[in-house]
């Protein structure tokens, strides 16, 4: 299988605190990596460095095949990324969102009409095209950033907190659009604090403290931890933490 | 009263934290006395003028002489024709062409009459009629002084005397402007920005929810500006004092206590305009759009009231820098007492009062 | 390029939506446009002058008519003494005050001459100035006068007599509007470009959507102009509507070419809007970003010749004026308005001017980053 995502010991200082230590590990295409961690525990700091946001401090790491020192606008041609917080512009309207960040990513303009169409249809929005982002309900909103994140098909995309807030009914039907996104190979990199989604996963991996404390599928962290559910494995790593809460 | 201070000391911390804020909260007052001070002036000088002398005889080289001797100039002499002249003042280099003719000093002699050609770059109306009042009375001395063997009899010779700024220093005028300024300023759009920026954020949502009255809440973030305020007042008056050699001619104290009570004024404005408005972006053009530039100009410091037209002279009286400029005039320049400012601290009280009424009026209407 | 096509659709989408911010560009200007020059009148006039005539004779008399006569004073006070006309001057009801002494025509006629005194209210030096030297001219005229009624009038002027011809150019009718107009347009544009293009990178900051922006392949330069251009548009709209109100309203016609006013307001436009970009990328909040905005704003626009001259500022202040883009503005405004100066003219300011827009602008560029 072909690996997307590739860390050797990468490592993030602020300072004399270390935020993310010697971080290793490997992410297939097509596969769907859940990053677990408490509060506090690097996550995003993580996160931000594989998506060409902050340069490491030390280590090496390549995305799609590009280097994270050196090429980070080859990287950012090549993913797609959600934050919990404002992905979309809340002043514009759907079609001026999914118009603005296709054509970021080089979409041709029949490709982007094509595609937006097919968006639109995929999540009902039919009669709210011209209504402003802002306006919409916050499952709306997340479902239409995460398709605008995967509009332009690239190799993995990354997801920060994507269902924070969202009832379970939404949060079900965010999965469906991951899955169908990781069928397509997209790569799917996602961090969330819902421990069951964590079982929607292929392999998670948890952070504590900085540093990567477990990484393999879900089943085998159960059986490695004896635990009924993703909740106890998490809590049992987690809970020796010195940082978060 | 502790739960108000304790908004207080809150609203202290968020405020003395912003450092690049802070720098020109108290930099802002400083850099205006320094430029008000020191460079800018409504004297006329070193203008640049041109010469041309096409007479070359005694006379125009007497005049001449005179003119640069006077040191109202900075003369460059050249024999340009008219069409030269013109472009020289469309470069803007030039401000006034003096041009001797050719028969000056001849016609002088002998017909006892003779002319003088002075073109004016009258773009700055000011300026040129200052410049003619100079070129007029260095040639009206020169004149005096090709007549002295003619006495004229019936000489009347005025003796001016210039009341409380005998120097002509601009800072007489501008430091009272300048303090009007600053602190309406800093009171109105600080103040406003503040709060609005908590209701753009959400955070003034928890604090409406506390137990504590909303209006201690809105009173509390006004608090840190005022004593920030009394802190540029002092300032100003030290800067003024000891860099500008302006002293405080009457009672420190009744300034001091005029200055609160303008800066009370300035926070309920800006309080009045935090509760009608809903992002800092309009606060903010509001602020500075809507308050600063009538500050500026009605305030009366940097263009004279009473050469406006009617309507705005009437406008003037609802702001209340104006008044505030007054009364810091009266106390710190003509050293007057509060007999001579009762009127116009009374306006600035009764303008007090509404802001604050209105102000919190609607503010209830928001919560309701 | 097809990068920048996008961002400019999202920028205008985002401003025009912006009701805020339509109303600055278009009210805000038209507003000020029509009550600045109105307020901003330098002119002195309606001075008030307090007179004290101990001597009530018939040349004192006379004099006093010829003051009240020229049209430039208000006599606010004709008083028994100087303590009274004092308290006028106190109560600012009076700026002058101007004392005749007893037996003024009795002692001018013995004696040959006579003093008269002026107490001037210095507070405001231009108007103590102006004030004083037209009463100095009036005086003077008054003094001619009565010499030549005393003396009989020869044929021929037995004195030497220097005429000063006085031709005013470019600005015939001294209208002070025609001076103020240019100048505060240039103002209004710049504060507009500074403030407008200083707080959008900032709000972005702010809400967090620049972390958006910098995990797409944009590059800093697109994303830079994609901010940019569209305020330079808007900036160029609201210099064509105050040149339309200075038209209607003022009756102000360039009288060089607006060719070379456009261009020059373009590159202009340019060095404000990077001196905007450049504080919001020194600044995290909005309200930072206005204040410190406003700060040098204000600097420039106090130094750079509007309301005061820069021949009469000292070396040092010179100096900073001609670092100043906003002078260079000013200049270039009243030269090309008022007395169609041409390109060679102006090309030392539009060097400078495209100077600084380069040099902000790039400095804006190289400290934005996209990675931290």
């Amino acid at each position: 299988m072909e690996v997307v995502i590739k860390t050797d010991k990468l490592t993030k200082r602020f300072g004399d605190f270390v935020a993310a230590n010697e971080i290793t590990f490997e992410v297939s295409k097509g596969e769907i990596f859940g990053f677990l961690g408490a509060n506090g525990a690097g996550k995003t700091t993580a996160m931000r460095m594989l998506c060409g946001l902050s340069i490491p401090s030390s280590g090496e790491a390549t995305i799609a095949g590009f280097d994270v020192y050196k090429q980070t606008e080859q990287i950012k041609r090549n993913i797609g990324y959600m934050s919990q917080k404002f992905s979309l512009y809340e002043d514009l309207t759907v079609v001026e969102n999914i118009q603005f960040f296709g054509g970021i990513y080089g979409l041709s303009d029949k490709t982007l009409k094509s595609k937006s169409e097919e968006l639109i249809n995929q999540l009902g929005l039919q009669s709210e095209t011209k209504k402003l982002v802002g306006s919409l309900p916050l499952g709306w909103k997340q479902k239409l950033s995460f398709s605008v994140a995967v509009l332009h098909e690239p190799k993995i995309v990354f997801l920060d907190e994507p269902t924070g807030g969202v009832d379970p009914v939404t949060r079900r039907q965010f999965w469906d659009l991951i899955y169908e996104a990781a069928e397509k190979g997209i790569t799917i990199f996602v961090t969330t604090h819902y421990m069951d989604e964590a079982e929607y996963c292929n392999r998670i991996s948890i952070m504590v403290d900085g540093r990567i404390k477990a990484l393999d599928t879900p089943g085998n962290l159960k059986k490695q931890f004896s635990a009924g559910s993703m909740d106890e494995v998490f809590y049992e790593l987690a809970r020796g933490a010195k940082r978060g809460d | 009263m502790k739960q108000f201070l304790t908004f207080v000391k809150k609203e202290f911390a968020h405020v003395l934290r912003d450092r690049k804020t802070m720098v020109i909260l108290f930099g802002l007052p400083i850099v205006q006395i320094l430029i008000f001070g020191f460079a800018l002036s409504n004297e006329v000088k070193n203008s640049k003028i041109v010469i041309a002398d096409y007479a070359k005889d005694n006379i125009s080289q007497e005049l001449i002489a005179k003119i640069e001797a006077s040191q109202y100039f900075e003369i460059e002499k050249s024999l340009m024709r008219q069409g030269e002249i013109e472009a020289a003042f469309k470069t803007g280099k030039i401000k006034m062409a003096i041009v001797f003719p050719e028969n000056f000093g001849h016609d002088l002699m002998h017909d006892n009459k003779s002319q003088l050609q002075v073109i004016l770059d009258a773009t700055d109306p000011n300026q040129a009629t200052t410049l003619t009042n100079y070129i007029s009375s260095v040639v009206a001395d020169y004149q005096m002084e090709l007549n002295k063997t003619n006495a004229a009899p019936l000489q009347i010779l005025p003796e001016t005397r210039m009341l409380y700024n005998p120097q002509l220093k601009g800072a007489h005028n501008f430091v009272p402007g300048v303090m009007a300024l600053v602190l309406m300023l800093v009171c109105v759009m600080m103040t406003a920005i503040s709060i609005v920026r908590e209701k753009e954020i959400g955070t003034m949502e928890i604090l409406l929810v506390s137990p504590f009255k909303p209006i201690l809440v809105v009173l509390s973030k006004a608090v840190p500006y005022l004593i920030l305020s009394l802190v540029n007042v002092i300032s100003i008056l030290l800067l003024s004092v000891f860099v500008l050699d302006l002293p405080v001619n009457g009672s420190v104290l009744l300034l001091i206590a005029e200055s609160t009570l303008f800066i009370i004024t300035s926070l309920s404005l800006g309080l009045l305009i935090s509760v009608r408005t809903q992002s800092q972006q309009v606060a903010m053009l509001i602020s500075l759009m809507g308050m600063l530039l009538p500050t500026l100009l009605f305030s009366g410091f940097m263009f004279p009231i009473e050469n406006m037209p009617l309507p705005l002279q009437i406008i003037s009286n609802a702001v209340p820098a104006k008044w505030y400029y007054i009364i810091v005039k009266n106390i710190m320049i003509k050293g007057l007492g509060f007999a001579s400012i009762w009127k116009e601290t009374l306006i600035l009280l009764g303008i007090t009062l509404f802001l604050t009424t209105v102000a919190i009026k609607n503010f209830k209407i928001r919560l309701a | 390029m097809r990068t920048l096509r996008f961002l400019l659709r999202k920028e205008f989408g985002q401003i025009f939506r912006n009701k805020a911010i339509v109303a600055m560009i278009l009210v805000v200007p038209v507003v000020q446009l029509l009550i600045l020059p109105l307020a901003a009148n330098y002119e002195v006039k309606n001075i008030n002058l307090a007179i004290v005539d101990n001597d009530h004779s018939t040349y004192s008399q006379k004099l006093v008519s010829k003051i009240t006569a020229s049209g430039y004073f208000k006599l606010t006070g004709y008083n028994a003494s100087f303590n009274e006309a004092l308290e006028l001057i106190e109560s600012d009801q009076a700026d002058l005050i101007l004392e005749i002494p007893s037996d003024f025509e009795k002692n001018l006629v013995r004696e040959d001459y006579q003093k008269i005194f002026l107490a001037v209210n210095a507070i405001n030096g231009v108007k103590a100035g102006v004030g004083g030297s037209y009463i100095g001219s009036i005086i003077r005229d008054f003094n001619s006068d009565i010499r030549f009624e005393q003396i009989s009038i020869p044929k021929v002027s037995t004195t030497p007599v220097i005429e000063i011809v006085p031709s005013n150019w470019f600005n015939v009718h001294m209208n002070y509007r025609n001076f103020m107009v240019p100048g505060i347009l240039a103002v209004l544009l710049t504060m507009i470009g500074g403030y407008l293009s200083a707080l959008n990178i900032v709000k972005e900051k702010e809400i967090g959507t620049i972390e958006q922006i910098n995990v797409t392949p944009i590059k800093k330069h697109h994303f830079i102009l994609g901010k940019l251009i569209p305020f330079w548009v808007l900036g160029l709209i609201v210099f064509t509507l105050g040149l339309i109100v200075s038209w209607l309203v003022y009756g102000i016609k360039p009288e060089g070419s607006l060719l070379l006013l456009y261009c020059f307001i373009a590159i202009y436009l340019l060095a404000v809007l990077g001196f905007g970009l450049l504080i919001s990328t020194f600044t995290d909040t909005q309200q930072q970003a206005m204040f410190i905005a406003f700060f040098f704003m204000m600097i420039f626009i106090l130094m750079s010749g509007l309301f005061t001259s820069i021949d009469s500022m000292p070396e040092w202040a010179k100096m900073i004026a001609k670092l100043n883009p906003v002078t260079y503005m000013i200049d270039v405004m009243r030269m090309i308005i008022l007395k169609g100066s041409g390109f060679d003219d102006i090309k030392f300011h539009l060097l400078k001017v495209a100077g600084f827009a380069v040099l902000l602008n790039s400095w804006a560029i190289l400290k934005y980053q996209k990675s931290a």
